[in-house]
């Protein structure tokens, strides 16, 4: 989706301000909603992808003005009503008041951190060979899907080269519509800064992103 | 349905002083725990892994390693997650990593512009900085503006590489070796290995700026 969150490129939003000695969590909730977040991913077998989407899917206005596990605690908070887990009754009870549903994979328990606590694993066996090779040159398909992608907008339409090829992964678009993994071969793609932001650009910048085929096409 | 209030009032003894937020926290994580879908117990030790196993210390034992192994360097850069595998310390760490080496004519800053993709497992959790708006928004168009708001200047004509995060592969820059460094030991060079040296939007430490 064209959503606020695909903010490559946009200007107005001020310096950087880096924190020194910064916790890890500022407060104690913080980390409650991101163990809550992966807890119960794991748990229901909701994939990362559908849970960017629920973040992706904050109202703007919502989205640029509150913190970041604040947009964590309003999308477990989607997740689960969308997937029957909790209802609306109960989230502002902060009780249950139902049985619970049943999950995909089980309840989350102390013993299942461990498994969490690694990145997964997003690889897959390719059923194809690879469209493109290193070295060739392609351009970023001019799509804008009403559903999650990983093709942003600033490098839509523009040309670019394969610099290295990464895979086989899962394919994020697919599996945020519900449609399985449908894997993809993933490709680093880099951009002449010029390409991306005109004449005026850094002449020395290049930008790269990582790019699934169905993004690409030949050029 | 039992309490499970453990970890009630750990910051705010007196309990009324409990933010907003901080009560539907709380309110999720009484109902998630009373429909039995997760052990408070589970939820406390994902904390305390993201605050003590995982941090930038890891990633510094990894680029100390490549400054002074050339063979692991070379493994590293061909293929990340194979090569920190063999640190049986690192165990944990996830695949698809990718480490970029920073050069005299190259530098290399990573970026999320679509969310928060982070190597966590080599870096920790990001800091705000890195989540931020302006951090996601500016990176890919005005890289040097960005660097300097951290206080880094480089060579006009040293090309500049962002690596936008979009997929799952996971990015660690290699910072430049310090000059003067030659005789030190990979415990040593580790203490100059900033997390941001390891984003992209630092430099290693010189010998002289560490205590």
């Amino acid at each position: 989706m064209d959503g606020v969150h695909d903010m490559g490129g946009m200007d107005g939003f001020g310096p950087v301000e880096s924190e020194r000695n910064e916790p890890v969590f500022h407060a104690a909730w913080e980390g409650r909603v991101l163990a809550m977040t992966r807890a119960m991913g794991a748990a229901s077998g909701w994939t990362i992808d559908m849970q960017r989407f629920a973040r992706e899917q904050i109202p703007p206005h919502v989205y640029l003005a509150v913190s970041y596990y604040q947009k964590w605690l309003l999308g477990v908070q989607r997740m689960l009503l969308d997937h029957g887990l909790v209802d609306a009754e109960e989230l502002s009870a902060g009780h249950a008041l139902r049985p619970p549903a049943p999950l995909k994979r089980g309840p989350f328990r102390l013993a299942d951190v461990p498994r969490i606590m690694r990145r997964g694993t997003f690889g897959r066996t390719a059923s194809a060979p690879a469209h493109f090779k290193i070295g060739d040159r392609v351009r970023a398909k001019n799509i804008h899907p009403r559903t999650h992608t990983r093709l942003p907008r600033y490098a839509r339409g523009r040309l670019g080269v394969v610099e290295r090829i990464q895979g086989c992964h899962v394919f994020p678009d697919a599996v945020a519509r519900g449609e399985g993994e449908q894997p993809q071969w993933l490709y680093t793609v880099v951009f002449d800064g010029r390409e991306l932001w005109g004449a005026d650009a850094d002449p020395t910048l290049r930008v790269s992103i990582e790019a699934f085929e169905p993004y690409l096409d030949p050029a | 349905m039992a309490s499970h209030d453990h970890h009630a009032d750990h910051d705010h003894p007196g309990g009324s002083e409990l933010s907003e937020l901080q009560l539907r926290v709380r309110a999720l994580e009484t109902t998630l725990t009373e429909k039995g879908y997760v052990e408070p117990a589970a939820l406390d030790a994902i904390i305390e892994a993201c605050e003590t196993r995982i941090g930038p210390h890891n990633g510094a034992r990894v680029v100390a390693k490549a400054w002074v192994d050339p063979a692991f360097r070379k493994a590293l850069l061909d293929d990340g997650s194979k090569a920190v595998a063999t640190l049986g310390h690192l165990s944990r760490v996830g695949e698809h990593l990718v480490a970029v080496e920073n050069s005299p004519t190259t530098h290399n800053i990573v970026v999320c512009t679509l969310c928060s993709c982070y190597p966590w497992d080599l870096l920790g959790l990001p800091p705000v900085w890195y989540k931020s708006t302006p951090y996601r928004s500016r990176t890919v168009k005005d890289p040097r503006g960005v660097l300097s708001d951290f206080g880094v200047t480089l060579p006009a004509d040293t090309e500049i590489r962002v690596w936008d995060s979009t997929a799952e592969t996971r990015f660690l820059v290699l910072p430049i070796r310090p000059a003067g460094t030659e005789r030190w030991n990979e415990e040593q060079l580790a203490t100059l290995i900033t997390r941001d040296s390891m984003i992209g939007t630092g430099l290693a430490r010189a010998p002289g700026e560490i205590a």
